[in-house]
């Protein structure tokens, strides 16, 4: 016992250490720092590399669908209608979807355990790599809808969005293996938010005499409305950035079309169809896309974070 | 009289009835694609699961006869997966202690945190995009261009902002009091981190960035023109400065390619690839769960 204590006394932290701590703090610094750095880095170089295509098409190049490697003329707005297209209307069936979904699973229809074991399987979906889900739309959901597709085009055919001959992979596969793909997102962040919903908002509603489903819209729905807008927006930015399923399902075409039912184009398709093989003012035509796709994705995630921040739930 | 009793046909309870079985039929549809998705895989790729599948090469398209194994694309995941997370994790992890242990929420940390999210939200295609610029397109890399390492360096940038909010957002739920009691004894900053915090925040942290990890195992779009693909064995060290396969852009290719052979393979890859990173989810959930009930009592 005695011999501890002196030991205790006489441990002095060595001159060193301090080094060392300094040494600790400015090194994660540095490495917290790197995340700015990359992303600076991207949008710097994705800007420069676009920047031969920028000083030659200028803002036009958003606006004209002519892109034709051998007469060297390029405009994207091929790829970018169908990247806002696909993302929107995919929303668009996702929101109802992943909003009743989670209703379903918030509110206490069915046991804990059912409702539990579809929230995990609405987030294993999320983990499956969407190059797993191009595979699995091209195999087996392709087929599935064709009959479908068929139908539609020969009672809406007359309408533009469904004017043309269904062959194959077109821009309304795309739009449903998004949806698959934006589910677990919405569904979930959409849960979250209706689990923060206090009880005693629930209570005030039955206990004037609201049924359930009319507590659900006109109190709990509302309640938990901000939250859900951000997952949504979420769900857009990845949507729109999404690549490999919709390459491998939309046909990859970039002649413009109306029409859901033929081939099309997103820029993330785009991309990863040509980037491997062009060269010259191609590669700066694809920058300048990227660039697009970019700015898109940044302006709807910085405009979620902003929401989510203003409107988070204060209860 | 009857009015206290549940009447059926009231337009409200109707109401009720109806737009709880659509918000059951909603649930019916969200799970759908899923069971589909894993009985495809679990059928179609669990059929070709044989021991060559997994020693072979594969065969080039055409060859109708035989698709051949998947060897090199294993190998060559399991190889940029390693590379990503050698890049990520030190990165990561040091930013994370950065911004929960450093930072007194200032307006660097809160730009650091903003630009995490921003990171986490940009597309992963641009990733690749920015690898191929900066690295496959300068030849930078001892003058390699397409390599498994610049496909590595793609894809540690899609894991990075995992791994730093996995680390801020574990090392925050340290009760104070254990750096407090660290500190009082006379421990300096980085040895209470090192000692104290960082074991006590341990398998938050690990369960996020496996979970990261098997995330980044299947992402195609950044590896599709930074690493390529390629048919052959990888040998030796110096196979890193070339193209190299990985499972994910097998699939992609074989996938889209017309031969029975080819597609047969993808679906074959399909099934590792879905097998590991499903097992891996279900089994940190379990341990999350777990952990939970232990912290409770």
């Amino acid at each position: 016992m005695e011999e501890k204590l002196t030991l205790f006394k006489n441990r002095k932290r060595f001159g060193i250490e301090k080094h060392i701590d300094i040494i600790f703090k400015n090194t994660a610094l540095v490495l917290s720092s790197f995340v700015a750095i990359i992303l600076l880095g991207i949008i710097l170089v994705v800007f420069f590399q676009s920047f031969e295509s920028f000083s030659r098409y200028g803002l036009k190049f958003l606006v004209t669908s002519e892109w034709n490697p051998v007469k060297d003329e390029y405009g994207a707005f091929t790829a970018i209608y169908g990247t806002l297209v696909t993302s929107f209307l995919s929303l668009l069936i996702t929101i109802p979807l992943g909003v009743g979904t989670a209703i379903f699973i918030t509110e206490d229809f069915v046991p804990k355990v059912v409702r539990e074991t579809i929230g995990s399987f609405v987030e294993l979906l999320a983990a499956i790599p969407s190059v797993v889900l191009g595979l699995w739309a091209i195999f087996v959901m392709e087929p599935f809808f064709r009959a479908f597709f068929v139908f539609l085009h020969n009672f809406y055919g007359w309408m533009p969005l469904f004017s043309t001959e269904p062959t194959g992979r077109n821009s309304l596969l795309a739009i449903l293996i998004l949806v698959v793909m934006l589910l677990p997102i919405v569904t979930s962040i959409a849960r979250d938010s209706l689990n923060q919903v206090p009880k005693k908002l629930r209570n005030a509603a039955y206990g004037i005499g609201a049924s359930r489903w009319k507590t659900i819209f006109s109190v709990i729905l509302p309640a938990a409305l901000s939250g859900i807008m951000a997952g949504v927006l979420l769900a857009l930015g990845r949507a729109m950035g999404e690549t490999m399923a919709v390459t491998m399902i939309i046909g990859n075409s970039n002649t413009f079309s109306w029409s859901l039912l033929s081939p099309g184009y997103t820029i993330s398709s785009m991309l990863a169809n040509q980037f491997g093989e062009a060269d010259g003012s191609q590669v700066s035509s694809l920058f300048y896309s990227a660039f697009v796709l970019m700015i898109l994705s940044l302006v709807v995630n910085i405009f979620a974070q902003w929401l989510v921040k203003k409107f988070s739930l204060k209860y | 009289m009857n009015s206290l009793y549940y009447q059926k046909r009231l337009s409200r309870n109707i109401g009720d009835k109806f737009f709880t079985s659509l918000s059951a039929i909603c649930a019916l549809i969200a799970i759908l694609p899923l069971i589909s998705l894993v009985t495809y895989i679990l059928i179609k790729g669990g059929a070709q699961i044989t021991p060559e599948l997994f020693t072979l090469e594969p065969n080039p398209p055409g060859d109708d006869l035989d698709a051949g194994g998947i060897n090199p694309a294993l190998i060559g995941t399991l190889i940029i997966t390693t590379i990503a997370s050698a890049i990520a994790i030190p990165v990561g992890v040091g930013g994370g202690i950065y911004l929960a242990e450093y930072s007194k929420g200032g307006a660097f940390s809160r730009f650091i945190r903003f630009g995490v999210n921003v990171l986490a939200g940009v597309p992963s295609i641009i990733a690749g995009v920015f690898i191929y610029a900066l690295i496959v397109s300068t030849k930078i890399l001892f003058g390699s261009m397409y390599s498994g390492l610049a496909g590595g360096m793609a894809l540690s940038i899609l894991m990075l902002p995992t791994v730093i909010k996995t680390t801020d957002e574990g090392l925050k739920l340290v009760p104070n009091e254990l750096r407090y009691a660290s500190l009082g004894v006379g421990a300096s900053m980085y040895t209470t981190i090192l000692k104290v915090t960082l074991p006590s925040a341990f398998r938050s942290i690990a369960t996020g960035v496996v979970l990261g990890i098997a995330r980044a195992a299947g992402e195609t779009a950044p590896l599709i023109f930074t690493a390529l693909f390629s048919y052959y064995y990888i040998t030796g060290f110096g196979d890193l400065f070339y193209e190299m396969g990985s499972l994910a852009v097998l699939i992609y290719n074989f996938a889209l390619e017309p031969y029975d052979a080819q597609n047969k393979l993808a679906w074959a890859a399909s099934f590792i690839l879905v097998l590991s990173i499903l097992s891996v989810n279900i089994f940190s959930r379990i341990l999350a769960a777990f952990t939970e009930k232990t912290k409770r009592v």
